[in-house]
């Protein structure tokens, strides 16, 4: 009896430990590829791993003529403007949403969810289109409408439930203390909706960094974020530096995963989408 | 009034970047490149060119959301009612690794990971699973279901987990009390009061994954291929704009399926 139980254990505790070690392969196996990827100098088949390891493709992206960095810093400044836009656009309205009474309040939030729930290709070759003819294809302009017509939902419904969460009676009773409507916006609901608001923006910066089928159609080829020559190095089997751009796109992505319970608190989540 | 005022810009923005450009597609769909008089000639000649594609791209998505519907289930389930602390704890460290690694991203690493000589393969012949000569490239529809399941999955899990982690557990202590197994609980007790949010994961990943450009392209861009990838190519080889929005529009019909099945099961759900 005790003999049995042991060994119903023991299979049990194989189990648990051979899926936790296939799921972990299954996960990191293919980050440990890229990683090893991005430290290759020398690696060809049959070998099964590198060569030669060292940091000579990392010489060759980040010196200053290199085209990564340039890319790189395009990517951040596109994702900094599209920042700026979405969140001054999504400021008002989410302020708006959530204290004002508003007719077809539904509806309207339904409405910042479309560009999510339709195939994006099919929308962005259009607007690629209707750019074109504005001369905004080609231009960094034109990428940050794109990106931020795709981070304005997160924007407006994250900055919306910042604001519902906050206490309505500390805006009356600085109202009260005398302070104006603009007073008691900048100097009460704004502080206390703010750490909602870095979420929604460090949301849209995310999305704006990773974003490749709207530049890809209205950037392309003058505009290069990294996204697009992660793209075309690993089209052009430079595998190296499709790797070192992967990894610099990994690294906000992950580090915001660590660290998205501290920014979004749960009395926010709890009103997002309400 | 003030309140319209200050929604006023991001509808614009919505107009100008979504709604116009949605109508637009729709028009250069029926007509010729927005000019002349309707028909559905652009329509025929996309189901014509691309039939395979448009079936491919069906068995694709449906058979990813399938799979990460049955692993998020899994995945949560086990957060929800494994028994073994260590386990549950390094499972939910484990499985959000993929959640914010962008697209692009996963399919640069399967591109390599799965290649012929790629690692798992390398890995697989080492270990004596298969035999070298039988190593073959996963760089076609599997790489993608891969690529796929790989990115997804976590949203799902995370998404189904948090609504387990909020269910009544008295249901699931009676179906214990009663002795039924943990599988038993899970698929009779948990998942029927979990299935909106399931659902709603579900639906979203299908539809981003119907509209994913990287994947395919950078994955299995060989025919058959996906439909984002032919709209792509009708436009930069082309300049096709009525054949590649017949696709757009067909993607559209896909997503509209989708949630018009849900739609009905969420009314009758509320009705019930």
């Amino acid at each position: 009896m005790v003999q049995a139980t042991l060994s119903s254990n023991w299979v049990r505790m194989t189990t648990r430990v051979l899926t936790m070690s296939l799921l972990a392969f299954a996960i990191f196996g293919p980050i440990t590829n890229m990683l090893l990827w991005a430290v290759a100098e020398v690696w060809y088949f049959p070998y099964k791993l590198p060569l030669e390891y060292g940091f000579s493709f990392w010489e060759r992206v980040f010196r200053p003529e290199g085209n990564a960095t340039e890319a790189l810093f395009s990517s951040i400044w596109i994702a900094l403007l599209t920042v700026v836009v979405s969140l001054g656009i999504a400021i008002p309205a989410g302020y708006a949403l959530a204290r004002g009474k508003m007719p077809f309040r539904y509806l309207i939030m339904l409405l910042f969810l479309l560009p999510q729930a339709f195939p994006a290709v099919a929308v962005h070759m259009n607007v690629a289109r209707i750019f074109y003819g504005l001369d905004l294809t080609g231009t960094v302009m034109g990428v940050v409408l794109v990106h931020a017509s795709q981070g304005l939902v997160f924007a407006v419904w994250i900055a919306t439930a910042a604001f519902a969460a906050v206490d309505g009676e500390l805006e009356a009773a600085a109202r009260n203390m005398g302070a104006g409507r603009w007073r008691t916006f900048i100097d009460v609901t704004l502080p206390l909706a703010l750490p909602g608001i870095m979420a929604s923006a460090i949301f849209v910066f995310l999305i704006s960094m990773d974003e490749f089928t709207g530049t890809y159609f209205v950037g392309a080829p003058d505009v290069v974020t990294l996204p697009m020559l992660l793209f075309t190095s690993s089209m052009e089997g430079n595998y190296q530096i499709a790797s070192i751009s992967s990894l610099i796109l990994l690294v906000p992505s992950v580090g915001f995963m660590l660290f998205i319970e501290r920014f979004l608190k749960a009395d926010v989540l709890a009103k997002v989408g309400s | 009034m003030g309140a319209i005022l200050l929604v006023a810009p991001a509808l614009l923005m919505i107009g100008f970047l979504f709604v116009y450009p949605f109508g637009y597609s729709v028009v250069s769909a029926f007509t010729d490149n927005g000019e002349g008089s309707w028909h559905i000639a652009n329509f025929t000649k996309a189901v014509e060119f691309y039939s395979k594609d448009i079936l491919f791209t069906i068995v694709i998505v449906s058979l990813s959301t399938a799979i990460i519907g049955i692993l998020a289930v899994a995945i949560a389930g086990y957060l929800t009612l494994g028994e073994n602390k260590t386990a549950v704890a390094i499972l939910k460290w484990l499985y959000r690794w993929p959640l914010f690694i962008p697209f692009i991203v996963s399919a640069q690493l399967m591109r390599t990971f799965l290649a012929k000589n790629g690692m798992m393969n390398n890995i697989l012949t080492s270990s004596g699973i298969i035999e070298p000569l039988a190593a073959q490239s996963y760089l076609d529809w599997r790489g993608i279901v891969i690529t796929f399941v790989w990115k997804q999955t976590p949203f799902v899990a995370l998404l189904v987990a948090g609504a387990m982690a909020s269910i009544d557990r008295t249901t699931i202590d009676a179906g214990r009390i009663f002795g039924a197994s943990r599988l038993r609980i899970l698929i009779e007790l948990v998942v029927p009061q979990i299935a909106t949010t399931l659902m709603v994961g579900l639906i979203l990943s299908y539809v981003v994954m119907l509209s994913v450009l990287s994947v395919p392209l950078m994955i299995n861009a060989q025919s058959p291929t996906m439909l984002t990838v032919d709209m792509a190519w009708r436009i930069n080889s082309y300049g096709d704009y009525g054949v590649a929005n017949a696709l757009g529009i067909m993607s559209y019909l896909f997503t509209g399926v989708v949630a018009w099945f849900y739609l009905r099961q969420s009314l009758k759900d509320k009705g019930a």
